[in-house]
């Protein structure tokens, strides 16, 4: 049963290497033209899936397909479809810029001419290094090489395997930009990344840990369903506070985000007058609560924090 | 108080061939301060990173490390600091105990000198339990953490963390700057390099580098005051953005 509006469906893959299981009966799909995301740190088998869909891996259990063709009886057709940039540069280092972008382009029976609108925006920053090895690229200017590699036969599907790792802040953003405008071209995009906060850039996201999937959703769907009272508190010595709130009775967790220090209360009794009582106790400079919504990475650490529960428990 | 200070940096530069990779970088670092060393790639981090760790001659310019020189007493430095970058920490086929007094014996410890410091960090750690467990198996958050206590097994003056926690998970992360501020509370200083902003407000001082320059230096808090910013990370990208625009 094909739904053609489903680019990539995976159903119960697992695979494990030795005694490491890397997934676990994993299940998701995402739709044509879709942005998702596999959020997760590293070791919780975001690699593993993309490799299994781009049919380089053999799943031990489990179906999956992309655009209908079965990733293990049709792998064939799928290969002419993808695209994919896997997580380790992996271009001829000693091919220029150039060189490497026609030789992918002939492996795929088309020419740079044929798709150069797809990569056109991308590859302008690159065209002053066109005679340039591979291998001597700058971090960044090797990363919009292998992004215009695997586009320049038009996939249908795309595959990035952590294409912002390592990465400063505004090339991400560059990247995430990129990421968007080939959406509007049609093609489906199953991305990874450890950083929280790209999640908020995909249509849906899977959030990974040690090869299961903790929750998946879209970035507001799975901020909806955390269901604690969430704070923020401030204050001058933002080391003392914490360790004064994780001895706080009415305190369920709280963990430092930057500037702040994001407070979850076990229940709607505690209020911030509570809170700032509590804190004013010891320390007398300014501090200030106040309720905020969770951002994905709390989303992820409250699962995380849930899985390990029903660990103990079970 | 140049007594007070850790590294002592003025006027510093590096050159490879025309390329100028650090312009006249003057700076320092306190005693048992975090101090977030910042920049967008091939700003020039890396270079600068190198020199103060005794592997790279300057060009010209001052810098010291604990108090040593960085042209002529590069293995006094070598001894006096702690390093460990999210790439190479661990010997994966050695016990976490054989790694322990494999770097021990490096900085020359006495075998009870490092038993004490297994007890000691490990302990502090809560991975007691994992002492005779050989490293590869262990989760990557653990050796994270293992990789930074190795770090700083001879207690050096300043540890550098070159990207620490890529790749971690959030619960984690939150750890091992507990550690760092643990860390720099007894003395230690911290030199720490990272992607995540969120990470930069914890660091009592950044300084970005764009270009190969500093370009800003100071406490989160005064970074975003002065570029009318809400947080590190819009600090960040309007600094970097100001670079794009000067290099087209």
């Amino acid at each position: 049963m094909i739904n053609p509006s489903e680019s990539v469906v995976v159903q119960d893959v697992s695979k494990s290497f030795g005694k490491t299981v890397a997934l676990q009966s994993i299940s998701l799909s995402a739709d044509k033209g879709e942005l998702f995301g596999l959020i997760g740190p590293d070791g919780a088998g975001k690699s593993t899936l993309l490799r299994i869909l781009t049919t380089l891996l053999l799943p031990d259990a489990g179906n999956a397909s992309i655009a209908g063709y079965d990733i293990v009886s049709d792998y064939r057709n799928i290969r002419r479809i993808v695209g994919y940039m896997p997580g380790k540069f992996s271009l001829y280092q000693d091919l220029t810029v150039e060189e490497n972008l026609k030789f992918f382009a002939s492996i795929f029976k088309t020419t740079v001419a044929e798709n150069y609108d797809l990569i056109r925006d991308i590859y302008i920053q690159l065209e002053p290094f066109r005679q340039r090895p591979a291998g001597k690229l700058s971090g960044g200017m090797k990363q919009k090489l292998a992004l215009c590699c695997a586009l320049i036969h038009r996939p249908e599907v795309l595959f990035l395997d952590e294409p912002t790792t390592g990465v400063d802040a505004l090339s991400r953003r560059e990247f995430w930009d990129m990421m968007r405008r080939l959406k509007k071209e049609g093609i489906t995009i199953l991305v990874s990344t450890p950083y929280m906060d790209e999640a908020m850039l995909c249509d849906r996201v899977a959030l990974m840990q040690k090869g299961s999937l903790l929750q998946v959703d879209t970035p507001a769907g799975i901020i909806g369903q955390y269901n604690l009272p969430l704070w923020a508190v401030k204050g001058s010595d933002i080391y003392e506070l914490i360790g004064l709130l994780r001895h706080f009775e009415g305190t369920q967790s709280v963990y430092l985000f930057g500037d702040s220090i994001h407070l979850a209360t076990k229940d709607s009794t505690v209020t911030d007058t509570l809170i700032l009582s509590y804190l004013q106790k010891t320390i007398s400079s300014n501090i200030e609560v106040y309720k905020i919504e969770a951002s994905i990475e709390d989303c992820f650490m409250s699962l995380m924090e849930s899985e390990k529960q029903t660990i103990i428990a079970g | 108080m140049a007594g007070q200070n850790v590294i002592e940096v003025s006027d510093l530069v590096k050159k490879f061939g025309s390329f100028v990779a650090n312009d006249h970088l003057t700076f320092s670092v306190g005693k048992g301060e975090i101090f977030g060393f910042l920049g967008a790639n091939g700003a020039g981090k890396t270079t600068a990173i190198k020199i103060l760790c005794g592997l790279l001659a300057p060009t010209s310019g001052k810098a010291t490390v604990a108090g040593f020189d960085v042209y002529h007493q590069t293995d006094k430095i070598k001894q006096n600091i702690g390093y460990m970058s999210q790439k190479f920490s661990l010997y994966e086929d050695l016990t976490v105990k054989e790694n322990f007094r494999f770097y021990g014996g490096i900085y020359g410890l006495s075998k009870k000198q490092i038993d004490n410091r297994i007890n000691e960090l490990l302990g502090t750690l809560d991975l007691l339990h994992v002492t005779n467990e050989s490293t590869h198996a262990l989760p990557l958050g653990w050796k994270q953490k293992l990789a930074f206590s190795l770090a700083i097994i001879h207690n050096p003056s300043i540890v550098f963390l070159d990207e620490p926690t890529g790749g971690v998970d959030p619960i984690t992360r939150r750890q091992f700057w507990d550690m760092i501020y643990e860390t720099a509370l007894s003395g230690i200083t911290v030199f720490v390099t990272t992607h995540y902003m969120d990470e930069a407000e914890y660091c009592q001082r950044i300084s970005i580098m764009v270009d190969g320059r500093i370009e800003a230096l100071d406490t989160p808090a005064v970074l975003k005051k002065t570029y009318n910013a809400q947080t590190m990370d819009e600090v960040f990208l309007k600094l970097a953005r100001k670079a794009k625009v000067s290099n087209s």
